[in-house]
């Protein structure tokens, strides 16, 4: 069975609500919708205090190209456009909207029927998704358009659709793909379309064995569409981990990107977004987020929409279980740890993980042991130890030198570290940096032809 | 048996003065001219190697003090003007005089006065937490207490007390070489005046939030009320994005904004506060400031024409 090539680990998977349908939360009174929940440029808001708002109204706009469209996803009065703590309890600026009825905008088609053809052009299907404010819902939150557009002298051969949800606990992918199949193999269709690829690879991770049965079912009567099952290893939904596995192709470093080796990835949830744009005008204004974590009543799927605080989800799930020791906006590999429950449902949530305090206890870090099991675990071929070490004694060159911008935190090298080392930690801080350097960097590089 | 021997060590010497007459003459050819003087003021220097001047240690250092002609923009914070003067006359150049600084950890969010809302176990280091998220108490820009400005301190100078969970500087072993400053993610560490007896009045807070989050996440924090500001009578006090901010420079010490500061934001080290005036609270503002200004103005007449001539200028 297919599967990336380098490192990779073996989380225990606690998939809990695997078996639970999603089920649709009420709407939220109050929501708060950072202008920030997407890579790139943060959107410019274009409602103010005591504006009236329907659902769908776009009310903020995509503030360069690599930016996102934010639509208001209830009905009601702007409260205020303020900055509100996050859920790392940074001040962000927000939208606050408090809820009045439930007005849509108009030309939103809410039927359930499916509308499989479409005749639109690749232009205009990317203009719509664009509309729309879609972006990557596994977790990057990379806007769809910026990856449909195809910068010139470089080619699409292969779109795949990223079923992996190699994420421990969450199933939210898992349960878009069993309960919305027909709806993500057309939205399929059009990202073909939009892209001008011939053939699209679904790659699902063989823990999801009913996934695989019924989407294998529902594409057989479409061309160039293959359902892939991937041997179960994190981190196989990560974007490069995920081309490796299905095409066997490296992306080279930073700066290239999946396009360099002719391939496109598109969360499965992305893509029954993408096809709610398209076919019904609807653009993203709610998610499939699981609530999960071995302490809750009821782990559950909701579909909710952006900007409901997460307590309200918790709530639903039965409420904080008592021994919570942390809760996490994610997954507990490469989730957040959350310091206000407060904080909204963003484009990117695909879970909320509960964490007992012992769970989530880290425990003493001792000294390395030089293993090099970080070196063998990590997916990019990194070695996380050095990483770690150089950016603690301030080596900030010799990080750079040695990829940090490479890193995908996944997590491996610290989940299997036997010393308990802090090494992602320590990493992320040196890429931030390194990051920072580089951008410091182009930045002094760009005015001196204009000169 | 012995004729080996002899052979063999003296081909060695034979080598070993070859060598050295060739190591001779590319040493001289090859000569590399340094002025003498650098190593002189190397040894003027105190050898810390702290950066503090912004060189890369002290013989960089001593390089650009011997080379530039104008050193009055190069200062070494260890050694302080007697070390910048003594240098100077050996060089016989100018060296600027420069005040006496220390460093200052603007934050008051003690344990007790700012509570914990959540418990960090990642790396222990300031860098990695504030990249992280906002920390274990509510407040976002006060002072996280991992110590990185005591791993970047040189000089034994700054420590994490455990009661208050800040860093506290000791005066007498600071030499403003700005490490910490550079050191702390949130830009708590400010080089401030040194005044003789290590005396301090400054705004003990970052804080650029408004007034009721402050109140909400810390007990000790700048709600940027203004009040400082009005009762200054040097124009020391600015308040910008809901933070005052005491310029170093012009503040006098009168001490007065302290007692006027509703959080007690505004720190003062080894000075007596003013005694407080029971009727300040029932006149109105400018009045009260007034007469503030007149019962204080007694000893020094100049800086009370000062305050109006400054105020007009600035409205």
């Amino acid at each position: 069975m297919k599967t990336f090539p380098i490192g990779g680990v073996h989380p225990s998977e606690n998939k809990l609500s695997c078996a639970k349908p999603i089920e649709v939360l009420p709407l939220p009174e109050v929501v708060n919708i950072p202008l920030a929940q997407h890579i790139g440029a943060p959107a410019v808001a274009k409602v103010a205090k005591g504006d009236k708002v329907v659902t769908g109204q776009l009310i903020a706009e995509a503030g360069s190209f690599m930016s996102a469209n934010i639509h208001s996803p209830i009905s009601g009065t702007v409260k205020s456009v303020d900055l509100v703590a996050n859920g790392q309890g940074l001040r962000q600026p927000m939208i606050t909207i408090e809820r009045d009825g439930d007005e849509w905008a108009e030309g939103i088609d809410r039927t359930p029927t499916l509308v499989k053809e479409c005749t639109l052009s690749a232009q205009d299907i990317i203009a719509k998704i664009k509309d729309a404010g879609i972006v990557g819902m596994g977790g990057a939150t990379f806007p769809t358009h910026v990856k449909l557009s195809v910068p010139p002298g470089k080619k699409a051969e292969v779109l795949i659709i990223n079923g992996v949800e190699c994420e421990p606990y969450l199933t939210s992918d898992h349960r878009t793909m069993l309960e919305r199949g027909e709806e993500l193999v057309v939205g399929v269709t059009i990202l073909m379309k939009a892209l001008g690829v011939e053939k699209a690879v679904i790659g699902i991770e063989n823990n999801k064995p009913d996934a695989i049965e019924h989407l294998k079912k529902l594409v057989a009567e479409y061309k160039g569409i293959k359902v892939q099952p991937l041997m179960v290893k994190y981190p196989q939904g990560g974007e490069k981990q995920l081309i490796a596995a299905v095409t066997g192709r490296q992306v080279p470093p930073p700066p290239a990107l999946p396009i360099d080796v002719g391939a496109v990835v598109c969360n499965a949830s992305t893509t029954v977004a993408v096809y709610e744009a398209v076919q019904k005008n609807k653009p993203l204004i709610e998610r499939v987020v699981t609530v999960t974590g071995k302490g809750m009543k009821e782990p559950k799927n909701l579909l909710t929409r952006m900007g409901t605080p997460i307590s309200t989800l918790l709530e639903a799930a039965g409420g904080l279980p008592e021994d919570a020791g942390k809760v996490i906006n994610g997954g507990p590999m490469m989730g957040r740890a959350m310091c206000n429950l407060d904080s909204p449902v963003t484009k990117g949530c695909s879970g909320i993980t509960v964490m007992s305090g012992r769970d989530a206890a880290r425990r003493t870090a001792t000294q390395c042991i030089k293993c090099a099991k970080c070196v063998s675990a990590c997916p990019m071929g990194l070695e996380p130890y050095y990483l770690s070490k150089m950016t603690q004694k301030k080596g900030l060159e010799e990080v750079e030198a040695q990829m940090v911008t490479s890193c995908i935190e996944c997590g491996s090298c610290q989940a299997t570290c036997p010393a308990y080392l802090p090494l992602l930690d320590w990493i992320r801080l040196g890429k931030q940096t390194v990051m920072g350097i580089i951008r410091a960097r182009a930045a002094a590089a760009t005015p001196a032809p204009q000169k | 048996m012995n004729a080996v021997l002899l052979y063999t060590i003296l081909t060695l010497c034979v080598l070993g003065v070859l060598a050295a007459v060739i190591l001779y003459f590319v040493a001289q050819k090859f000569r590399v001219e340094e002025d003498p003087r650098i190593d002189e003021v190397e040894k003027m220097l105190p050898g810390a190697n702290c950066g503090g001047c912004g060189f890369a240690g002290c013989r960089a250092m001593a390089d650009a003090l011997v080379k530039n002609d104008d050193i009055s923009s190069l200062s070494c914070p260890v050694g302080g003007n007697s070390t910048m003067k003594a240098v100077a006359t050996y060089l016989g150049k100018a060296a600027a005089e420069k005040e006496p600084q220390t460093a200052t950890v603007r934050c008051g969010g003690t344990c007790d006065k700012r509570p914990r809302t959540n418990e960090y176990n990642g790396a222990k280091s300031c860098a990695v937490a504030a990249s992280l998220y906002v920390g274990e108490t509510g407040c976002a820009f006060g002072c996280l207490g991992f110590g990185d400005c005591e791993v970047a301190c040189a000089f034994d100078a700054i420590h994490v007390d455990p009661a208050t969970g800040l860093p506290a500087v000791d005066p007498d072993k600071c030499t403003a070489c700005g490490a910490c400053v550079k050191a702390c993610p949130k830009n708590i560490i400010e080089l401030r005046k040194k005044w003789p007896k290590d005396r301090a009045v400054y705004v003990g807070c970052v804080s650029k939030d408004k007034g009721a989050v402050v109140m909400k996440a810390c007990k000790a924090g700048c709600i940027g009320c203004g009040k400082c500001e009005k009762v200054c009578q040097f124009g020391a006090i600015t308040v910008e994005n809901n933070l005052a901010y005491i310029d170093p420079q012009k503040c006098k010490l009168c001490r007065k904004c302290v007692n006027e500061c509703p959080t007690g934001a505004i720190k003062l080290v080894n000075m007596e506060p003013l005694p407080k005036e029971p009727k300040a609270p029932a006149a109105p503002a400018a009045p009260a400031a007034d007469t503030a200004a007149k019962t204080d103005a007694k000893p020094k007449p100049a800086a009370k024409k000062a305050t109006p001539t400054k105020k007009t200028a600035t409205e």
